[in-house]
């Protein structure tokens, strides 16, 4: 029974895909979102009843279908399990996917390819699932890299636009980068463990039943580290997320922030017992997530693009979720997955809400005074912004908070790092919050007629989600958390747990006024002086490094993409020709030799007589001397 | 009867047949007409049938002999079929000088 | 019944395609590689069973040559490889006007029967014979039916036959000298053989210079891409699905079995060279701008790490390579089918001259990104199968082997995206692209299926070839 049920979850959305693959044409634009709405939804029933079920008996569900792989060491099957950590974040995944597939109905309403977009939105979902559900290492790839596959397809939706489809392989190079990473850590686990399952690996560490070489274990790490950072948009290969906004809105909403880019997050907890044993890595995962929040925070600072804004403060927000990785703390990093999910879901979607009133204009310079006319939009956003500022009750308070106190018992520097991040990611949430819902409109004429409140299935989805964001903080209160016991059994090492003391009263102060100072600024400049950016060309001194991104994508392209191009354009026009040169010139030798040859054969026989005779008397001689 | 290698000693016959067969070999080298080079190859021939004819006496074995029959035969069947060859070449070119036949070189 | 019948039956098609004349010799030939298709599956399951399938009889007395047929795994593996992509091979000419079409599908069985000869060869003169046998065919297909100028042309194909002649006369040269001393070409017989060091190293070496050419392995790869690229379609797919199998199939059928010691002391100069092949093909794959030539050096890259898995010589290395193999042979021929649909309707296969044909064309679209994403390796396609194993090999012998192999992953997501993007995407062509028609797409979906199926279930063949692997690299490491 539970085979089957684990089955329907995983498989659920993938016949949604195939419905919408292969009679998507003939059914109606809605019919097909319906389709590919109730497929998810049936995932998440299920899903649902499992939770219920693991919730209460503790015990995880595990289905093993057939052997795939057959390697001298190991064996690898198609197996999945359904404990806390797969099912949490199921729960999240299909929940927050039906309700972006319910937002797409609406929103993808009026394309062509809406059949594809539901297809496309299925097969991601099923793949998530997959990656999520697998019960070994292999089984997580398969999903890892199809994800990586739906979000190229989706990136790339409107495959007219050649940009769009640059952003798409760009992507998609990228995580391919982070992937090789990945795959050589399970080469390397797989060598030192002689499994790839995580209960066979989580046995052989705790029985220490043979021994494991430290220093292989912690390159492993590192290795599955560098898959993590490709997906989850981490130094140095996070330059993708900002251009994968080409894709339409709810995709970015579901892929680009609530659940594949949170993958790295998921293989890291889930391998918290690998990670615990290479204390140099987690170092490295704590310092590149911190800076890694801090540099995207900048350069969402003067982002004018409202999902360029976004993906930054996405970039960022994983940064601190790796902060907490890499300081050991996997609940708290977990904690802040789901409540980021809900926000930035929600304000993902209210910003397509935006756009599509704004009929695709995504510049916040020309909006402005779109609270009067949004107005389940604007509070919907406006809960959202005071989540992932930080503020008190809402969700990204508790989560943010206890990362940034872990940081502050383990490394005061890096609390330094997330703290600036954070008062950030106030200012420019706000700057934006500011920009596109107060004062007045700043677009033209023609749209201001048309500014509408978007219709039910858009707010809808945006009501629920901001209800998340706005009481989700609750999974996990300081001091009686939910989220820790829960989650108790997937984590060898727990979080140590803070004493609600003076000193933890002070941070959560410290936060707080923190995410006022920002919020304050972005008030005295946007709201006080009515700043408006400036255009492109009047950016200077800083602001147009920032603007620019720290000119990461240049001084890539001129350090890798260049340099190959030019080895390619050497090998093509140097190498290739030498060495099909050489091959000829051994041709065209045996050509000069014949035709030096032929010389010999002069016609005259008094020549050849002398050979022969010449011949016959060294042959004699030869003969005569060899005795 | 008296075997005339008593007489006469097998290695006489073998310096004689060493002598007749360079001078056919220096006159094939050396001359041009083609029946005078044809008569070395003749001299040759007969140095060689000389010295198996003598040795066929020395090891008491008429094997040798017959052979000797045998390459006359083909000595003067070869004669025959060269001499046409050597008629037909002169028909052609007025002379037999072997240096005017070159058409065959590479 | 043993594997005598499937040769005969493709002989017999080959004479069969050709006296039916023109109308019906596409027809003819794709009866008899189905049927050919139909006995190789027969036979393997025959054989699975226990079933001695093989034999040997005498055949010539001097030089001692035997008629000897090895039917293992490994062997029908491969011929089920090729006679799976005969037909389809053959389905993908259809609709396509061919004149002299008896000759043509003639000289296609001709190829099959000797490449399915070569696979099955256990007497080393017999198998030379067959590996020489399929030349001649691919030599007049390249050159008749081709594509370019014809003086062109005629040059790079008579490169490509001199060159992979020369190379399997070095071949020529071991056998006779393995022969010498045995007095049999027997496989068998060469691998009781105690050879020393010197006799090794030079054996290795003249096996290595035949497939090197034929693989090809980089410095020895300059006649393939032309080829490629001026054969017509089939001969392309010929060459690149099945018949640079062959190469690699004897490396771990004759060449490591008999020289087992130099392939142990030279492992990584070898892999290093296979190696350095994949990342040579992939950067040269970025460059190119035309469509077929591209495939060409993604073809060399891809079978570069094929070589390298096999030179680990260890049993997931060799298991890999089998795997990735077939995959490889399957995903090639729906790649170049790809690209020959393109030309039958653009008349091109310049990359700049293409583009904006999804917009035109769903159903292709699909297939070929599939295919596209297949021969990247996706997971879940079989081509990863393969790819895990042989790169889990490389990683065993030293990380940066699977590190540096494994930026095929990167560049080959890399060149592919990229293609796809130039040929496919972007504003509508100005130019009609009609989708695939039926029978185009039912090719198409034969691959898919064949691609996706062992991506999820390569057992069965898993299954097939492992013990005689096994096999094989128990004899390597025995032996001294």
């Amino acid at each position: 029974m539970d085979t089957k049920l684990a089955l329907l979850l995983l498989f659920a959305p993938f016949i949604g895909f195939l419905i919408n693959v292969f009679t998507g044409k003939k059914l109606s634009g809605n019919l097909s979102g319906i389709i590919g709405t109730a497929a998810v939804a049936v995932s998440f029933a299920v899903t649902l009843s499992f939770f219920l079920q693991v919730s209460s008996t503790k015990e995880a569900v595990m289905v093993d279908l057939f052997q795939w792989m057959k390697l001298a060491n190991f064996d690898v099957h198609f197996a999945f399990q359904l404990d806390q950590l797969s099912l949490l974040w199921l729960m999240f995944v299909t929940g927050i996917g039906t309700l972006i597939h319910v937002y797409s109905i609406s929103y993808m309403h009026d394309d062509e390819n809406i059949h594809k977009f539901f297809a496309y939105l299925n097969l991601f979902v099923f793949f998530m699932i997959t990656l999520v559900m697998g019960n070994n290492l292999l089984i997580m790839f398969i999903g890892w890299e199809g994800v990586g596959l739906c979000s190229y397809l989706l990136i790339g939706f409107w495959y007219k636009n050649q940009d769009y489809n640059d952003a798409a392989k760009k992507a998609f190079i990228m995580n391919r980068i982070g992937d090789l990473g990945f795959l050589i850590g399970i080469f390397i686990i797989g060598y030192l463990f002689h499994s790839l399952d995580y209960t066979d690996i989580r046995t052989v560490i705790e029985t220490g039943s043979h021994h494991i070489d430290p220093t292989w274990l912690s390159i492993a790490a590192l290795c599955l580290f560098i898959g993590a950072c490709g997906k989850s948009a981490q130094i140095p290969l996070y330059t993708w997320l900002p251009d994968a906004m080409a894709g339409p809105t709810p995709v970015s909403a579901l892929i680009h922030a609530a659940t594949m880019v949170t993958a790295g997050i998921f293989m890291i907890t889930r391998l918290n017992y690998v990670f615990d044993l290479a204390p140099e890595v987690q170092n490295i995962i704590a310092i590149v997530g911190a800076v890694t929040s801090l540099i995207a925070a900048s350069i969402g600072l003067v982002q004018n693009d409202i999902k360029k804004v976004l993906a930054y403060s996405t970039v960022s927000q994983l940064g601190l979720m790796f902060l907490a990785l890499g300081l050991g703390a996997y609940e708290i990093a977990v904690f802040h997955v789901i409540t980021h999910a809900f926000f930035k879901a929600c304000l993902f979607l209210g910003s397509g809400s935006v756009i599509h009133a704004m009929h695709g204009e995504q510049d916040m310079r020309y909006m402005g005074g779109l609270r009067k006319v949004m107005k389940v939009t604007f509070i919907t956003f406006l809960i959202s912004t005071l989540a992932i500022s930080g503020l008190p009750p809402f969700a990204g308070f508790f989560s943010k908070d206890e990362i940034l106190m872990t940081a502050f018992h383990h490394n005061k520097p890096l609390w330094v790092i997330g703290s600036v991040a954070s008062i950030m990611t106030a200012f420019y949430m706000f700057r934006l919050l500011y920009l596109t819902f107060y004062k007045d409109f700043r677009g033209t004429e023609e749209q201001k007629k048309h500014l509408h409140e978007s219709p039910g299935l858009i707010t809808f989805p945006l009501i629920v989600l901001a209800i998340l964001a706005a009481v989700g903080g609750a999974i996990s209160l300081p001091g009686n958390s939910w989220l820790n016991e829960y989650l108790a059994p997937v984590i060898t090492r727990h979080a140590e747990h803070h004493h609600m003391g003076t000193t933890e009263y002070m941070l959560m102060a410290v936060a707080i006024v923190g995410a006022l100072i920002g919020i304050g600024l972005a008030y005295a400049k946007y709201i006080k002086q009515s700043a408006v950016p400036a255009q492109d060309s009047e950016i200077t001194g800083f602001a147009k490094v920032l603007y620019n991104k720290f000119y990461v994508d240049e001084i890539y392209t001129a350090l890798i993409v260049k340099p190959i191009y030019a080895l390619g354009s050497f090998f093509k026009n140097v190498t290739e020709v030498a060495i099909s040169g050489f091959i000829f010139g051994l041709g065209k030798l045996a050509n000069v030799l014949g035709a030096e040859g032929k010389t010999l054969q002069n016609g005259s026989i008094g020549f050849y007589l002398f050979a022969f005779v010449l011949g016959i008397c060294s042959i004699i001689v030869y003969i005569f001397l060899a005795k | 009867m008296e075997n005339i290698l008593q007489q006469i000693g097998i290695e006489n016959y073998i310096y004689l047949s060493t002598l007749l067969f360079c001078v056919g070999a220096f006159g094939v080298l050396y001359r041009r007409n083609a029946i005078v080079m044809f008569m070395s190859i003749e001299i040759m021939l007969n140095a060689v049938n000389l010295l198996l004819v003598a040795f066929s006496t020395y090891h008491q074995d008429a094997a040798g002999q017959v052979f000797v029959f045998f390459s006359m035969a083909v000595a003067a069947a070869e004669v025959a079929v060269g001499l046409a060859i050597l008629v037909a070449i002169y028909r052609n070119l007025n002379n037999i000088d072997i240096d005017s036949l070159k058409k065959l070189k590479g | 019944m043993d594997v005598l019948i499937i040769l005969i039956t493709l002989l017999i098609g080959a004479a069969a395609t050709y006296f039916a004349g023109d109308k019906l010799a596409s027809k003819v030939a794709t009866f008899f590689s189905l049927a050919a298709f139909g006995l190789t599956l027969y036979i393997s399951y025959l054989q699975s069973n226990g079933v001695e399938v093989g034999f040997t009889r005498p055949w010539i007395r001097v030089p001692n040559i035997q008629l000897s047929f090895l039917a293992d795994g490994l062997s029908l593996t491969m011929v089920l490889l090729t006679t799976a992509l005969a037909p389809i091979i053959i389905l993908s000419t259809f609709k396509k006007v061919q004149n002299k079409a008896k000759s043509f599908y003639g000289l296609i069985m001709l190829m099959v029967f000797a490449m399915a000869g070569t696979f099955l060869s256990g007497d080393g003169l017999l198998y030379y014979i067959f590996w020489e046998l399929s030349l001649i065919p691919i030599y007049f297909i390249a050159l008749i039916w081709g594509g370019g100028e014809a003086e062109a042309r005629k040059k790079d194909v008579v490169k490509f036959f001199i060159y992979t002649f020369a190379g399997s006369l070095f071949m020529l040269v071991a056998f006779v000298y393995l022969y010498q001393k045995t007095g049999s070409f027997l496989n068998y017989h060469f691998l009781r053989l105690h050879l020393n060091g010197t006799e090794q190293f030079w054996i290795f070496f003249a096996f290595f210079i035949a497939y090197a050419i034929k693989i090809p392995i980089i410095p020895f790869h300059t006649w393939q891409a032309n080829v490629y690229q001026k054969a017509p379609t089939a001969g392309t797919m010929l060459l690149s699905g099945i018949m640079l199998k062959m190469a690699i199939y004897s490396i771990i059928r004759w060449q490591l079995p008999i020289a087992p010691a130099p392939a142990k002391e030279y492992m990584y100069p070898l892999i290093a060279l296979c190696i350095a092949g994949v990342i040579y093909g992939s950067i040269l794959a970025l460059k190119q701008q035309d469509l077929k030539k591209l495939l060409a050096y993604s073809s060399l890259a891809h079978v570069g790490l094929i070589a390298a898995g096999v030179y680990t010589l260890t049993i997931d290395g060799l298991r890999g390579a089998v795997l990735q193999m077939v995959a490889h042979g399957f995903v090639v021929v729906g790649l170049f089918y790809a690209a020959e649909i393109i030309q039958r309707r653009y008349n091109t296969t310049e990359i700049s001259e293409m583009g904006g044909i999804r917009v035109q064309t769903p159903r292709f679209t699909s297939m070929f990104m599939i295919l596209v994403l297949a021969s990247v390796a996706l997971p879940s396609t079989f081509n990863f199968v393969g790819e895990f194993e042989v790169l889990y090999s490389l990683a065993q012998t030293n990380i940066w082997f699977a590190v540096l192999g494994g930026t095929t992953i990167i560049l080959g997501a890399f060149y592919m995206l990229r293609m796809f993007q130039q040929v496919m995407l972007g504003e509508q062509n100005t130019k009609v692209f009609a989708d695939v028609t039926f029978g185009e797409g039912f090719v198409f979906v034969l691959i898919i299926g064949v691609l996706l199926f062992f991506g999820l279930y390569p057992k069965p063949i898993v299954n097939f070839v492992s013990p005689v692997l096994e096999n094989i690299i128990l004899h390597i490491n025995t032996s001294n």
